[in-house]
C-alpha cells in the first residue's frame, strides 16, 4: 500500500489555500473559478485530490494536487504556481465541496501517473535513496574545493589590502567617488569565487554618501567585512562552528542533499511567516519556522526564476511535522526541509517573549555570528505604537520599547494592520530583531487567534 | 584613555596615516565596538501609547464571509473600473456595497486585519462610507484617529462621533461649533428620532445661516415632514434666497393640510372644472403670476421653449393636493377621472402636472391610476410623466409586478430607470421577464453590450436563486446566418457573467447568514 493512500489528508481552511497563491490577481481568479458549476469528474484520495476545469478551449484542464507537498500539476498553460485551477480546486476542496473516490479506485489513470511519478522523483533525491550524486570522483571534488579555497585567500587578501588603502587615506572623500571603486572591487571578489564577500563590498557601496551620519555607518560596515575577511583567512585557527559560519558568510554553500544526509531535527514546525522579495532576474523566498518542542527558530531560503513563486509554498499558520537539516555555523538557523511525517495541521499562536528578552537573544546571537543584522524573534505582550516619526513596539506594561524598521514598499499597509490588529491591546508579533530595530512580519491578536501576515 | 566611536569615525575620515595609527588597529578596534554595541542595546523607552479600543459587542464575521470580504476589497486595488469588456468573471467591485449592507444588516464585526483596505476604499468611495463605517465600528474610528488618511471616517458622521442625540448639551455644542458635514449629520440623525427636537434645533440659529446651508437644512425636513413643520416653512417662505423659499414651497405642498396647500387648491380649482355642457374637463391657465403665487413657490419666469400661462398653470396644479379633484369632480376615483376627457390640448399638461402632485405627495393611488394598465405592445409607450418616479411611490410587489409586464410588452430598451427603482432583490415576475426579453434581443440580433446597464442591473439585483433560469442562456450557441457575426460568444460571456455573479451572490448571502 502505498504512503499517499495510507495518509489521510486533513481538510485545510480557504485562507490556508489563498496563502499559496503566488499573487493577488491568482488570488482573484482562483476565487472566480471556485464554483462547482465550472468543474467536473473531482475526487479526493489520500492526500491527492483532482479535477477537471472547463477552460475557453476544448478540453477541459487536467489539474491535480497532493496536499502533503503540498504539490501541483495543472494541463493549462499558465506560469503561475500554483494556477488558478489549482488554487479553485483546492478552495472547492477546503469548502467539502469534492467528495472522497473510492479508496484506490475511482482515482482516473492521469492522477495516479502523475502521483507515482512524483514518488519516483522523491525517492531519487531523497538522501536515502539516491546514490552519491555531485560528481563521482572524491579526489577530484577535493581538489576542486582546494582551487576554491586558495582563490577566496587570494580575494581575502586581496580586500584586507584594498580596505586598508582605504582607511590610510581616509573615507572623506569616499562619498565623492560614485560605485566605481566598489563595484571594481566587488567584482575582484566575484572573481575569487567570494560572493559573500562581494556583496557586502556592494553595499558599502551603497552607504557611502547615503546621507545622515554615513561616515560612522560605512565604518561600522568596513570594520565587519574587515573581520569577516580575517576570519576567513585564518579559519584554521577557529573553533570548528564559527568556521563554518565564516565559511558560509563568505559565500561557501552546502548541497542540501548532503545536509539532509546527516542528522535532523524531527518537530512539529510552526509556519511564522513567508515574505518573498524579487529582483529582476530572481524571486528569493524566506519562511520561518518554529519547533513547537525544540524551540528552535528555523530559516529556510528558497529561490525561483523571475515572475514564478519559489517552493515550498507553505502557509503561514500551518503546522507540520518535519525533519529539518540545519546549515552548519555557530548559531544555526537556516535550514532546508527534509521528510515530512504528518498531514499539516493548523499550528498555534508560538510563545513570546518581552522586549528586552528579544534584544538579549540578538545580543547571544552576535557573540555566535557577529555579522547577523538582525533574529528572529517573537515578542510576546507587546503593543504598536503608531508615530509620526517613527513606530515602536512596546511591551504591554513597563517602558521598553523598540522603534520598528520601515521595510520596503507596502510596509505602512501592514503596520496599520499590525495596529489594527492591537487595537491598543497586547498582541503577539513575530518579526526580525536588529541594530536598526524590528520589523514584524506576522501579528495573533489573542488566544487561538489566525495569524495576520504583515508584508502582502 | 578610552577611545569612543567618535574618536574611530574621525580617525576613519581622516584617515590613519594623519593619525599615527594602522588601518589594522583601527579596523579591529571598530569591529570590537560596532559587535559590541550591538550585542548590547537596551531598549528605547516607549512613547505615549495609543488608547484602547472600545469593545465591540458584535460577533466576528464568519471566515469564508472574511475571506470574501477581503477579496471584494482586493479586487478594488487590482481591476476597480477596468477596461470595457469584462468578459465572464463577476464585478466584485459592483457587489461590495451590497455584501456591507448585509453584513452590517446581519450585525457582523469587521476583521480587525481588513480594516485598513476598508478604511481605504471607503476613503476612495464616499457611496461606500456610511456602510464600510458602520461595518468598521469602533476600532475603525479608532484607527482613524490614527492616521490622517481616515480623517475622513470622524467627519462622516459615524456612529460614535456624533454624540449621542440623547445628550443635549452635546448636540447643542457640535450644532454651534461643527463641520457643516457634522451639523447635516447630526440634523439628520435627530430628524430621524425627534423631528420636533431636530426643528427646534433649526430654528435656533436660521437666520444667521448662510444660504446655501440653509438650503441643506431645509432640505433634512423631507424625513418626518408633519403638519407640525407647518409655521416655520410657512416663515420660510418668505426667505431671502430664492432656492429656500422654493423648497420650503415645495414641502408645504407635500402636505395636503397646510395653508398654503389650500391656496394652491383655490387656484387650481378657478383653473380646472367640469365643463357639463362640453362632457370634459375645461381647463384655463392663470393669466398672470401675482406675488401671492410667487410668495407661494410659483416660478414665474419659465424656461425657454414653454408658454408663461401654461407654465403657471402645471405649478399651480401640481402644487395644489390631490384629493381636491375627487371633491371637483363628483367623487370619482383616481382612474375614472384620469379617463375623463380634457378640452383642447390640456391633457398633457394637466396629466403631467398630476404625476408631480402624485410623486410629491405620495399618493400610491394617483400613481397607479396614472401609470395605468401597462400599455400593450403594440402602442407606442407614451407614458405621462415619470414612470421611474410613479413606481417609486408603489410597494414594492407591485412596482415589480408592473414593469415586468411593461418589460414583456416592450423589452427593455426603455426600462433601465424603471427597473433602476424596482426593490433589491427583484420579485421574482421581474427577474423572469427581464432575462426573457434579453433574450428575445439575443435572438434578434443584439449585441450584448446594447443592454449592458440592463445586464449590470440585472447581476447585481437579481434574486440569487434564479440563477438556473439564466444558466442554459450561457452556453454558446451555434452561429446560424441571421445573427451578428461572433454575437453568440459574447452573449454567452454575459450570460455566464449574470449566472457567476448570481452565484456568487447567493454563497456571499450564504457565508453571511
Amino acid at each position: 500500500m502505498d504512503g499517499m493512500d495510507g495518509q489521510r489528508a486533513e481538510r485545510w481552511t480557504a485562507d490556508q489555500v489563498l496563502a499559496l497563491a503566488p499573487d493577488a490577481s491568482s488570488r482573484k481568479a482562483g476565487t472566480a473559478l471556485a464554483t462547482a458549476a465550472r468543474w467536473s469528474g473531482t475526487g479526493s484520495s489520500g492526500t491527492a485530490v483532482w479535477g477537471l476545469c472547463a477552460g475557453s478551449g476544448g478540453t477541459p484542464y487536467q489539474a491535480v494536487v497532493d496536499t502533503a507537498g503540498p504539490a501541483f500539476r495543472c494541463g493549462c498553460p499558465s506560469r503561475k504556481f500554483p494556477c488558478k485551477h489549482a488554487l479553485a480546486l483546492l478552495l472547492l476542496w477546503a469548502g467539502g465541496e469534492v467528495g472522497p473516490a473510492a479508496h484506490g479506485g475511482g482515482r482516473p489513470d492521469w492522477v495516479t501517473e502523475w502521483l507515482d511519478a512524483r514518488r519516483a522523483r522523491e525517492e531519487r533525491t531523497s538522501p536515502g535513496g539516491r546514490g552519491t550524486s555531485g560528481g563521482g570522483d572524491p579526489e577530484a571534488a577535493r581538489r576542486r574545493a582546494e582551487r576554491r579555497a586558495g582563490r577566496v585567500a587570494a580575494g581575502a587578501t586581496e580586500l584586507e589590502r584594498r580596505l586598508a588603502d582605504l582607511l590610510r587615506d581616509g573615507l572623506a572623500g569616499a562619498d565623492r567617488e560614485g560605485y566605481r571603486r566598489w563595484d571594481e572591487t566587488a567584482a575582484r571578489m566575484v572573481d575569487a569565487q567570494a560572493p559573500g564577500l562581494a556583496s557586502r563590498v556592494r553595499e558599502l557601496g551603497a552607504l557611502a554618501g547615503s546621507g545622515g551620519d554615513w561616515p560612522s555607518r560605512l565604518l561600522e560596515e568596513t570594520a565587519l567585512l574587515h573581520l569577516l575577511a580575517r576570519g576567513c583567512l585564518r579559519q584554521d585557527a577557529l573553533p570548528a562552528p564559527l568556521a563554518a559560519t565564516v565559511r558560509s558568510r563568505v559565500g561557501f554553500t552546502v548541497d542540501s542533499a548532503e545536509l539532509l544526509a546527516g542528522p535532523t531535527v524531527r518537530d512539529r514546525w510552526l509556519v511564522l511567516a513567508r515574505h518573498d522579495t524579487a529582483d529582476d532576474r530572481l524571486t528569493t523566498r524566506r519562511t520561518w519556522l518554529h519547533g513547537e518542542a525544540t524551540a528552535r527558530t528555523a530559516l529556510l531560503l528558497s529561490f525561483g526564476a523571475a515572475g514564478r513563486a519559489p517552493e515550498p509554498a507553505l502557509p503561514v499558520g500551518l503546522g507540520l511535522d518535519a525533519e529539518l537539516a540545519f546549515h552548519p555555523g555557530a548559531r544555526q538557523l537556516r535550514a532546508v526541509l527534509g521528510p515530512r511525517h504528518d498531514t499539516p495541521l493548523p499550528g498555534r499562536v508560538p510563545p513570546g517573549v518581552p522586549v528586552a528578552a528579544a534584544l538579549g537573544a540578538y545580543g547571544e546571537a552576535l557573540a555566535d555570528d557577529p555579522w547577523l543584522d538582525a533574529w528572529p524573534v517573537v515578542l510576546a505582550g507587546v503593543v504598536p505604537i503608531p508615530g509620526g516619526t517613527g513606530w515602536q513596539v512596546a511591551d504591554g506594561d513597563g517602558s521598553d520599547a523598540v522603534p520598528v524598521t520601515a521595510g520596503g514598499a507596502g510596509a505602512g499597509a501592514g503596520l496599520w494592520r499590525l495596529a489594527a490588529v492591537s487595537g491598543g491591546h497586547p498582541v503577539t508579533v513575530f518579526g526580525e530583531l536588529g541594530h536598526q530595530g524590528f520589523r514584524p512580519f506576522t501579528a495573533w491578536g489573542g488566544a487561538g487567534a489566525e495569524p495576520v501576515p504583515l508584508t502582502v | 584613555m578610552t577611545t569612543t566611536w567618535a574618536d574611530l569615525v574621525g580617525t576613519a575620515l581622516l584617515g590613519t596615516d594623519r593619525r599615527g595609527s594602522t588601518p589594522e588597529e583601527l579596523l579591529d578596534s571598530a569591529a570590537l565596538a560596532v559587535v559590541r554595541r550591538r550585542a548590547g542595546a537596551r531598549p528605547a523607552t516607549a512613547g505615549a501609547r495609543p488608547a484602547t479600543t472600545p469593545h465591540d459587542p458584535r460577533p466576528p464575521l464568519p471566515e469564508a464571509a472574511r475571506r470574501r470580504l477581503s477579496l471584494l476589497l482586493a479586487d478594488r486595488s487590482v481591476g476597480g473600473g477596468g477596461g470595457s469588456r469584462r468578459g465572464a468573471a463577476p464585478n466584485l467591485a459592483e457587489l461590495l456595497p451590497q455584501w456591507l449592507a448585509v453584513a452590517n444588516a446581519r450585525g457582523w464585526a469587521a476583521p480587525p486585519e481588513l480594516l485598513p483596505a476598508l478604511l481605504d476604499a471607503a476613503r476612495a468611495r464616499t457611496d461606500l462610507r456610511p456602510d464600510a463605517l458602520a461595518l468598521a465600528g469602533p476600532r475603525g474610528l479608532w484607527l482613524a484617529e490614527l492616521n490622517s488618511d481616515w480623517r475622513f471616517a470622524l467627519r462622516a458622521g459615524a456612529p460614535g462621533v456624533v454624540p449621542d442625540t440623547g445628550d443635549p448639551g452635546a448636540v447643542r455644542t457640535l450644532w454651534e461649533e461643527g463641520l457643516f458635514a457634522e451639523r447635516v449629520a447630526l440634523l439628520s440623525r435627530l430628524r430621524a428620532r425627534d423631528p420636533r427636537q431636530a426643528l427646534e434645533l433649526l430654528r435656533s440659529g436660521w437666520a444667521a445661516e448662510r444660504a446655501e446651508d440653509r438650503l441643506m437644512f431645509l432640505d433634512s425636513l423631507r424625513e418626518g415632514l408633519s403638519p407640525q413643520d407647518e409655521p416655520f416653512l410657512e416663515q420660510a417662505l418668505t426667505d431671502r434666497s430664492r432656492n429656500v423659499r422654493a423648497t420650503a414651497a415645495e414641502l408645504l405642498s407635500a402636505l395636503p393640510g397646510s395653508a398654503l396647500a389650500a391656496r394652491m387648491a383655490a387656484r387650481a380649482r378657478t383653473c380646472v372644472a367640469w365643463d357639463p355642457g362640453g362632457g370634459r374637463i375645461g381647463a384655463e391657465a392663470p393669466y398672470e403670476c401675482d406675488a401671492a403665487m410667487e410668495r407661494d413657490g410659483v416660478v414665474a419666469i419659465p424656461p425657454a421653449g414653454r408658454g408663461e400661462r401654461a407654465w403657471w398653470f402645471g405649478q399651480v396644479v401640481d402644487a395644489a393636493p390631490l384629493v381636491t379633484w375627487r371633491e371637483r369632480f363628483g367623487g370619482r376615483t383616481p382612474e375614472e377621472i384620469i379617463a375623463l376627457p380634457v378640452a383642447d390640448d390640456w391633457q398633457a399638461d394637466l396629466h403631467a402636472a398630476w404625476c408631480r402632485a402624485a410623486v410629491r405627495q405620495g399618493d400610491a393611488a394617483w400613481a397607479r391610476a396614472l401609470l395605468g394598465p401597462t400599455p400593450a405592445p403594440a402602442t407606442a409607450v407614451s407614458p405621462v410623466g415619470d414612470p421611474a418616479k410613479l413606481l417609486s411611490i408603489l410597494p414594492a410587489p407591485e412596482r415589480a409586478e408592473w414593469v415586468a409586464r411593461f418589460i414583456a410588452a416592450h423589452g427593455l430598451s426603455e426600462a433601465f430607470q424603471m427597473l433602476a427603482v424596482c426593490a433589491v432583490p427583484w420579485a421574482e415576475p421581474l427577474g423572469a421577464a427581464a432575462v426573457d426579453a434579453l433574450d428575445i434581443a439575443r435572438d434578434a440580433g443584439s449585441y450584448p453590450w446594447s443592454f449592458s446597464g440592463v445586464m449590470g442591473l440585472a447581476e447585481r439585483c437579481m434574486d440569487p436563486a434564479e440563477a438556473d433560469r439564466a444558466a442554459p442562456l450561457a452556453a454558446v450557441p451555434a452561429e446560424s446566418a441571421d445573427t451578428s457575426p461572433g454575437a453568440g460568444a459574447y452573449w454567452a460571456e454575459a450570460f455566464q457573467r449574470l449566472v457567476g455573479t448570481l452565484r456568487l451572490r447567493a454563497a456571499m448571502l450564504a457565508e453571511l447568514a
